[in-house]
């Protein structure tokens, strides 16, 4: 029972990040149709430069701490850079077109910023030093590691942050209904374009949110944007892709059947249930958990 | 300009509409044939490669660019078309029969991939024909008994007549010239039958297809199963090319190579496949090639320029630093497609049309002929 609480933990740990990154996926996807594909290479890149960041920081004298959270803010703002800059170059012009293209564009986009990566960093494993990296808490038998419950309690005030800002503030609103209907939206007055724009912004900040809460689970390399942008996608259909919750509750449920399947199962079943559960979940209810899937009408 | 003066709906789906494709085909044909007796077995060699990545993209092209259905697993049905030649051979069939068998395995096993299809579209079929990929190369990975895991398997060289062909003979060239040449009269005659003409009225609307009686069940599971078919017997020649398989060659890496072939080429037309499989394939040796030359080559155009020597070398030392980086060819890769996409959404072939419309207008020539329509109705969602 402890070991099973113990996997638990971590299963919802890593859901947690799973579940940020299909969180990315879903704001594009819901305001503009697009599936970003190199969601996972952009919180590769956010953790990268937290790394840079915060070695910078570090060199000019700050502490560990202040350069932690510096290095973090600092890396937020320069993803919700990178992010509208992808927007206006790749995605703008070829908004509209057949979806299949604008996959294949992101797929382009996800090798090109992992092999600059790759050049700029280094192929190595990289460590971001932070005031979570240890320490424990411990509830009568259960030892639980700070860099986990960092990563679940950090998900939990992003998500209210984000939950507010979408339901309470104008530019949420405006949001929301750009994603509900781009022309009607249009009309209203809501200028669209600078909306896709900061939604592309947001879902790169919350890209680089969950490469710095990951860095203190696993390291960061090149090729880790890779291995959890495609364990994101189970994520974001088991929530139905269009739903924001259902995009942490998909995650938390990857996390955990992946983190139990890796303990109780044969090796292997580890990297192939969380899409087993995927084609089981397209099989039996496409439209996810929570999503809302239409009938298109003539 | 010709003028194509239709008399006969018959003329309409004859596979080589008027006396000049006779004679260009045959002459590419002959071109072909002799071909082995001029060239290097290297380039020869790379020729086999340029013919089951086409048939691949002949598959492709069927599938996504005929029938509008994107496939991200196709590297799982080449493994399993692979992996059926190489142990049905090890049981000792003859080439023919594990060839048509690993073609026809692979064919059964797309239309029950095809199932899902039915019910997903877009991005969710994407997803689950990765999924369906990662599954297939975890089995091939753990099926110890049969696929020796990770191990691989060793591949012997057919036979074929009672003659052993080597994977760099002549003959294998052949063969899989032979291959191409039938996939692709295939494909053609598929595409100008009432099959092909619903899996274009599938991809063009689902719900216009299906109001003028398509049954869109059977003809996407038909797509997925002719597409799988013959991915599986391009799986079969590639086995035998490669002499050597094991899961780790069959990745997402390869389903994107495979996909970039027909985006490359151009996904409106059987000369798209094979375009962007001379591309895929040559890409390679030549930025080889290119990363030897260029640092030489600008150090001495700045020098040329009246850059002092010194800079010049700098330069030199700078290009061939960034040529020998690891992952150059990774970003070359992303920047290809990037820029395909934004720039030249109908590939090599679509400027090759451009290119001859240009001509056979000459004066006239209107960019807007080949504009894209832009689309702000919102349908992948409601579908």
């Amino acid at each position: 029972m402890l070991d099973f609480l113990q996997q638990l933990v971590s299963g919802l740990a890593l859901g947690c990040v799973y579940g940020l990154i299909a969180l990315g996926f879903v704001l594009i996807y819901k305001a503009t149709e697009v599936v970003n594909f190199a969601q996972g290479e952009l919180m590769m890149l956010g953790g990268f430069f937290v790394f840079t960041f915060s070695e910078l920081l570090t060199r000019y004298g700050f502490g560990p701490n202040p350069s932690y959270w510096g290095a973090f803010a600092l890396a937020v703002m320069t993803m919700g850079l990178v992010g509208m800059l992808i927007e206006r170059l790749v995605v703008r012009p070829i908004l509209g077109f057949p979806q299949f293209a604008i996959v294949m564009a992101t797929i382009g986009l996800g090798f090109l910023l992992r092999s600059l990566a790759g050049m700029i960093w280094g192929t190595d494993d990289l460590r971001i030093e932070t005031p979570f990296s240890t320490g424990v808490v411990k509830i009568g038998d259960l030892v639980l590691a700070y860099d986990k419950l960092s990563v679940i309690v950090a998900t939990v005030i992003l998500i209210s942050i984000l939950w507010f800002f979408f339901n309470k503030t104008r530019l949420g609103t405006a949001m929301r209904a750009t994603s509900e209907n781009m022309l009607a939206a249009y009309y209203m007055g809501i200028p669209v374009k600078r909306v896709v724009s900061l939604i592309w912004a947001i879902s790169a900040m919350v890209a680089c949110c969950a490469g710095v809460l990951l860095a203190p689970i696993t390291f960061i390399n090149s090729n880790v944007g890779l291995a959890l942008g495609l364990k994101a996608f189970p994520a974001a259909v088991l929530g139905g892709f269009g739903s924001i919750p259902g995009a942490l509750v998909g995650g938390l449920i990857i996390g955990v059947i992946e983190v139990l399947a890796g303990f109780y199962l044969a090796a292997g079943w580890k990297d192939a249930a969380p899409y087993l559960v995927l084609l089981m979940m397209l099989l039996l209810k496409p439209e996810g958990l929570f999503g809302a899937l239409g009938r298109k009408k003539v | 300009m010709r003028f194509l003066f239709k008399t006969d709906y018959n003329q309409d789906i004859k596979l080589f509409q008027h006396e000049g494709h006779w004679w260009s085909y045959l002459a590419l044909l002959a071109v072909l044939v002799v071909l082995p007796l001029f060239v290097s077995k290297y380039f020869q060699s790379m020729l086999v490669f340029v013919f089951i990545y086409a048939i691949v993209g002949v598959a492709l092209m069927i599938l996504t660019g005929f029938t509008g259905q994107g496939s991200l697993g196709h590297a799982a049905f080449l493994a399993i078309g692979a992996y059926t030649a190489a142990i049905l051979q090890q049981k000792g069939f003859t080439f023919w029969q594990y060839f048509l068998i690993a073609g026809a395995l692979t064919g059964i096993i797309g239309a029950v991939v095809g199932f899902p299809a039915l019910r997903l579209h877009g991005i969710y079929l994407l997803i689950a024909t990765i999924s369906f990929a990662f599954i297939v190369e975890e089995i091939l990975a753990r099926w110890d008994s049969v696929t020796h895991g990770n191990e691989g398997i060793k591949v012997r060289p057919l036979s074929l007549f009672g003659f052993t062909v080597p994977q760099n003979s002549d003959y294998f060239y052949y063969l899989c010239l032979a291959v191409l040449i039938i996939v692709m009269l295939g494909a053609l005659n598929l595409m100008r039958s009432p099959t092909g003409r619903a899996f274009i009225a599938i991809r063009d609307s689902e719900t216009a297809a299906k109001s003028m009686g398509i049954n869109l069940a059977a003809y996407k599971v038909k797509a997925f199963a002719i597409s799988a078919a013959i991915t599986g017997l391009a799986g079969a020649l590639y086995a035998h090319k490669m002499s050597f398989i094991s899961p780790e060659m069959f990745t997402l890496l390869l389903s994107i190579e495979f996909i970039m072939v027909i985006i490359i080429g151009g996904a409106i037309g059987l000369h798209g496949a094979v375009l962007g499989a001379i591309f895929i394939v040559m890409i390679d040796p030549l930025l080889t090639a290119l990363k030897d030359d260029i640092p030489s080559l600008m150090g001495g155009a700045a020098q040329t320029l009246g850059a002092g020597k010194e800079t010049a070398g700098w330069l030199q030392a700078k290009v061939a630093a960034i040529g020998s980086a690891a992952g150059l060819k990774g970003a070359i890769y992303g920047l290809i497609i990037v820029l395909f996409i934004l720039f030249e959404p109908y590939g090599l072939y679509g400027r090759w049309l451009k290119i001859k419309l240009f001509f056979q207008m000459f004066p006239m020539y209107k960019k807007a002929t080949f504009k894209r329509q832009k689309t702000y109705v919102k349908t992948e969602r409601n579908r």
